[in-house]
């Protein structure tokens, strides 16, 4: 992989990044898995592919995704605490129904149609074309998009560690905690998930927008098998760059996107693995992170028992032989 | 203060499995009344507990507090004003958050929730304060997660938290059940001298008679969904474990006895 292609993949997983911000705010701190992500991420790259091919300006475009992934969330999040749906169920209805909705989405650009698979920005300008214009007027060269991209990512960051340790964030936690206990301190539980999974999608969102930027492309099957990638970029963070506190998860979990995007662009380019295997790699990928600390605690676990037993025979048989010597 | 008027409450109603948990509960309690309430297993203390604050709704019956009533108010907004610690441990507090976390978010209770960090260095000196009442040496541990705490700590933490805002009503279920008798004894400790201190209005629901009658200024037994023993502030000064035991089995036998008479008119039916 030469260094192109290597700064391709750092970009990309600076963008799935945010993407998986969210997810780590479903999953981890409320404890929703929520399969409303594959939907939403279109959802977003749709809204903002409309808005541009119409003329809007791309940071508006952009912005607009955030509060199409939110309403999304909404939705998700009612159909869970007001439907009394269950989590998983929630999500897939949501993620079948934005299917059809980002479809629609795209079809408001034809005059014939109501329904489009796909948008192409080739010629339109974007928020990654201006970044790039931006970045070779101040003479930043190869590396100025990434440091674009990376301030984005960076901020998503930072909000999502402040916003936790707000007293709405702390009661959001809470929530994804012990419920019965937040509920006896006044907090509106249901009130919580709804906007937890309302955040996290804005987020994922997002990142679709961002992503369809910067392929200049947006298509409706853009989304399949996100959810996996932002857990696969969750996992393999905490488990590499560890969970102490909620400052250091998210920076794990950036970096593991980041090495997500870099661990798949060598296993295609390397030859060995076809574009086809993109998803079987994801998933060897969670189950290895989920399984291999799993394993070496056991391990570790075994090996103390085994040093315990051997001092104590030693003890005891050096025990054995003050007795026989008096 | 509060008013539990006619209060009903049955479960699994019209199958097999009916119980009627309160059977038309009267019960008034004083501004800064301390109850202790007794009563065997399946009497229905917990269930009063849970309409009071809302886990529950009654069949029938009113609940009102400081003259409102809250009978179909939410149980999140009743929590503004009635504090909670439960019999387990682990279920007072947030586990993954750190012990100041739990306290701001106890701070919290009784006032809009927004944007604002929830920890700032004036709450911080605030919590420190409160958590050296407790003795447990948990003011220089405040960064520490929750649920690394003993369950003994974890229930101290919980009582400061539930009396943090000074809430009208404080109600306890068996909150020193699950621990062992040294633990239990430390919380029973504090309980008494956070309630002497504040002067909250307090239900507490024990197992332990003589917890019962030495903590508190009134004592209620209940049986079968009712109250059957009703003991005011004089009378309880000189209660003894004894005597409880005594009224125990004198409204028990009863019960026996009426049990015998139904069986015997059945019998006699046929
Ligand atoms: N959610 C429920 N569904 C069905 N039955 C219930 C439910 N909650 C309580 N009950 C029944 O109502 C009765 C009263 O229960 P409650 O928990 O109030 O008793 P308690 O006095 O707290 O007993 P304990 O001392 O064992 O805690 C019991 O017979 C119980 O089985
Ligand atoms: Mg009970």
């Amino acid at each position: 992989m030469n260094i192109a292609a290597l700064l391709n993949s750092i970009e990309m997983g600076m963008i799935f990044a945010v993407m998986a911000l969210g997810v780590y705010i479903t999953f981890r701190v409320l404890n929703f898995p929520d399969l409303t992500v594959d939907g939403s991420f279109v959802t977003g790259a749709a809204v903002t592919a409309v808005l541009l091919v119409n003329g809007v300006s791309p940071i508006m475009s952009s912005l607009v995704s955030l509060i199409a992934g939110f309403i999304a969330g909404l939705c998700t999040g009612i159909l869970h605490t007001k439907g009394k749906i269950n989590p998983l169920l929630s999500g897939i209805l949501m993620m079948i129904a934005l299917y059809s909705i980002n479809l629609r989405i795209m079809g408001t650009t034809l005059d014939g149609d109501v329904s489009r698979p796909n948008i192409p920005l080739l010629n339109t300008d974007t928020l990654i074309t201006q970044f790039d214009a931006f970045v070779a007027n101040v003479g930043l060269g190869t590396y100025g998009l990434l440091i674009c991209l990376a301030l984005i990512t960076l901020f998503f960051k930072i909000f999502t560690d402040y916003f936790l340790k707000t007293e709405i964030g702390l009661a959001l936690r809470a929530t994804g905690d012990n419920q019965q206990m937040i509920r006896s301190f006044s907090a509106n539980t249901d009130g919580m998930i709804i906007l937890g999974v309302a955040i996290s999608n804005a987020f994922v969102a997002f990142s679709g927008s961002l992503l369809a930027q910067y392929h200049e492309f947006a298509d409706v099957n853009m989304g399949t098998g996100m959810i996996v990638v932002g857990l696969a970029s969750i996992i393999i963070g905490e488990t590499l760059f560890g969970k102490k506190t909620i400052f250091r998860t998210t920076l794990a979990v950036v970096f593991g996107a980041i090495l997500y995007r870099i661990i798949i662009s060598l296993a295609l380019s390397s030859g060995i693995l076809d574009a086809s295997d993109q998803k079987l790699i994801t998933a060897v990928l969670v189950i290895l992170a989920l399984v291999v600390p799993h394993m070496t605690e056991r391990y570790k676990v075994q090996k103390r028992n085994k040093l315990r037993q051997k001092e104590w025979m030693e003890e005891k048989l050096a025990k054995k032989g003050e007795k026989t010597i008096a | 203060m509060l008013e539990i008027n006619n209060v009903y409450k049955v479960f699994n109603e019209g199958t097999p499995d009916e119980k009627i948990a309160l059977n038309h509960i009267n019960l008034k309690l004083e501004k800064g009344e301390f109850l202790t309430i007794i009563g065997s297993n399946g009497a229905g203390k917990s269930t009063l507990m849970n309409l009071i604050s809302g886990v529950l709704q009654p069949e029938i019956g009113t609940v009102m507090i400081n003259g409102r009533d809250v009978t179909k108010m939410p149980e999140h907004k009743r929590a503004r004003f009635i504090g909670r610690v439960f019999q387990d441990p682990m279920s007072g507090t947030a586990p993954s958050l750190t012990i100041e976390e739990n306290l701001a978010l106890a701070f919290s209770r009784n006032k809009k929730r927004g944007f604002r960090l929830g920890i700032t260095r004036k709450r911080r000196e605030l919590f420190k304060e409160a958590l050296a009442f407790l003795n447990l040496g948990l003011e220089n541990r405040l960064q520490a997660k929750v649920g690394l705490l003993s369950g003994g700590e974890r229930q101290a933490l919980s009582l400061l938290m539930a009396t943090f805002t000074n809430p009208d009503i404080l109600l306890l279920d068996e909150h020193t059940a699950a621990l062992d008798p040294a633990r239990a004894e430390l919380v029973t400790e504090l309980t008494g001298e956070i309630v002497a201190k504040t002067g909250l209005t307090t239900i507490m629901v024990t197992h332990n008679m003589q917890q019962a009658i030495d903590l508190g200024n009134r004592l209620i037994m209940m049986d079968h969904g009712e109250i059957i023993l009703d003991i005011n502030k004089e009378d309880k000064k000189k209660l003894t474990v004894d005597q409880l035991l005594n009224e125990f089995h004198r409204i028990r036998g009863k019960q026996m006895v009426s049990d015998r008479e139904l069986l015997s008119s059945i019998a006699a039916a046929k």
